[in-house]
């Protein structure tokens, strides 16, 4: 049972990074942006390189944001300087980084067991007390989840923060401000790629594997968490970006129950459908009953 | 000083509905000026805005704005100097963001936005007087989300947010037209002070004749995509509603409306 629990915080808070992105794009810029199904692997890909090269795991999170923030500006680019539709401009990427993560990598899958990784290096096993060890990973996870929320709820906060959201709110307001609404949606979809391949680095490192399909529904885990969070919890006690976290550990709890229940973890993508659904279908019908009182 | 010279603009081009609405369209517009633009629907009054503001591009012809040649401007660098309000009140403001925040935004205008912090604490006070200038109790609501204010309070924010940058002009797109009786008159009141008090040249599309005759030193009639009437000084002065309706319905009877 803390195995399952321990799971579930591990699961949730890596896909709280990823999800903290599809924030920037689904909520603050209104893009909805499937380029994310590929940058989250894109970032597991450039971890596998540095890990299997022997390199410091860190650098491997560095790199991966740095690369998933570039695949973020190629799809701004495409839709705002060659003014295609923001879905496709996310699918032509989506699929284009298919390819280009299978030349990253050179193969299918890879097994990363014997590198060293952001959980298991000298620094690391020697600070972490032994009574800690079953903790270690999610107590790291946790850390670089939060660095990464409270950078961006400090970004927000900036003079650029408040043009993106801005932007997303009424870009003709970005104009009337003599600014290019175009350039500030790119910046958006870097930041959020760049978050969305970092989680795919935690992950990549998490699991010690490479494989080229794990990112394959990530817009959907992503949606539903942003969707739960901002929904259920966004008020005064929480901000956004907290309530995206909190959503993104309930939507692996619900997922993990769904297969401790029973159901056959190769269910995982249909369970992973089904629950976003029910939660679209029922978080509309709280909107229409806030709207009716 | 912005010169419009041969002005050509055409829509729908290389369609059968292909439509011309400006054809060798002259216009000055000197410093300081105060310009009411009046004409019925489709006359060319929101397109001329459009032009000079760069949201539509011109076929033919040179816009410039103090001797600067703006033709192929983009739309967003032309917006240093100028400020634009629109008929809808949700265009001028951000509904998820609050008043203290956009409030910051618009102080910002002009200067670069980088990575320090997005409200100045210290301009705070400022940004209160400012808003309690409006007489609608904004001040004590900082905290608020703008989306939660009514459409007349967005625009007299949107005004005020406009002409907080050091603009040159001013462009305002029937700003009141959305706008109940009595809070028409109040951003009617708040514009003319403004544009008193900042000495802007100030281009107003309206289709309050009222609006028309009492602000303003000069006043354009569109007409089919041309100045018809363009009256400054004392003769605009002695204009009177009258006038201008009897010049309304002359143009109806000629195109058989």
């Amino acid at each position: 049972m803390e195995q399952l629990i321990i799971g579930v915080f591990e699961q949730g808070f890596i896909y709280a990074i990823m999800a903290l992105g599809v924030y920037i794009t689904y909520k603050i810029l209104d893009f909805p942006d499937l380029s994310v199904d590929s940058t989250f692997p894109l970032g597991a890909a450039v971890t596998t390189i540095i890990l299997s090269s022997g390199k410091n795991p860190i650098l491997a999170l560095l790199a991966s944001t740095a690369a998933g923030a570039l695949a973020g500006m190629v799809t701004g680019i495409i839709h705002v300087k060659f003014k295609v539709r923001d879905l496709l401009s996310g699918i032509i990427v989506m699929t284009g980084l298919y390819t280009l993560n299978l030349r990253i990598v050179g193969q299918n899958n890879v097994p990363l067991f014997n590198y060293k990784s952001i959980f298991d290096n000298d620094f690391i096993n020697g600070i972490f007390p032994t009574f800690l060890s079953p903790y270690k990973t999610v107590i790291i996870i946790f850390i670089v989840m939060v660095i990464a929320k409270v950078l961006l709820d400090l970004y927000l906060k900036t003079k650029s923060g408040y043009l993106l959201r801005a932007v997303g709110d009424n870009p003709t307001i970005v104009t009337s401000l003599a600014k290019d609404s175009g350039f500030v949606k790119i910046v958006g979809l870097a930041i959020s790629n760049g978050l969305v391949s970092l989680a795919g680095s935690v992950m990549c490192q998490q699991q010690r594997f490479f494989e080229i399909s794990m990112g394959t529904g990530t817009i959907v885990i992503g949606l539903a968490s942003v969707i739960i969070g901002t929904n259920v919890f966004k008020g005064k006690f929480f901000k956004a970006t907290t309530a995206v976290v909190i959503g993104s550990v309930i939507y692996k709890a619900c997922v993990a129950i769904a297969i401790e229940v029973g159901l056959p973890a190769t269910d995982l993508k249909l369970i992973t459908a089904a629950l976003f659904l029910i939660i679209l279908v029922v978080s509309m019908d709280r909107k229409k009953k806030v709207k009716k009182s | 000083m912005i010169e419009l010279k041969h002005i050509d603009k055409y829509y729908n081009i290389g369609t059968v509905n292909e439509v011309c609405l400006f054809k060798d369209f002259n216009l000055t517009i000197n410093d300081g000026d105060f310009i009411s633009v009046i004409g019925s629907n489709g006359s060319g009054k929101t397109s001329l805005l459009n032009l000079i503001c760069g949201s539509l591009e011109v076929e033919d012809g040179t816009i410039t704005l103090n001797g600067e040649d703006i033709t192929h401007q983009k739309e967003f660098i032309r917006q240093r100097k100028i400020g634009r309000v629109y008929q809808n009140p949700a265009m001028g403001t951000c509904p998820s963001m609050t008043i203290l925040e956009n409030m910051s935004l618009a102080d910002n205008k002009g200067k670069s936005f980088g990575l320090s912090f997005g409200t100045n604490k210290k301009r705070k006070d400022y940004y209160r007087e400012l808003l309690s200038q409006l007489g609608l109790g904004l001040e004590d609501m900082m905290g608020s989300k703008v989306g939660a204010l009514s459409g007349g309070q967005r625009q007299a924010m949107a005004l005020l947010m406009t002409t907080m940058a050091p603009i040159e002009f001013l462009i305002l797109d029937e700003h009141t037209a959305a706008l109940d009786p009595k809070t028409a008159e109040l951003i009617m009141e708040l514009t003319g002070k403004v544009v008193k008090e900042k000495k802007l040249t100030t281009i107003m599309v309206t289709h309050n004749l009222r609006y028309a005759v009492e602000y303003g030193n000069r006043l354009i009639m569109m007409h089919q995509g041309h100045a018809i009437v363009d009256k400054a000084g004392e003769e605009k002065a002695n204009l009177v509603v009258d006038d201008l309706l009897d010049q309304f319905n002359q143009i109806s009877i000629e195109t058989g409306n």
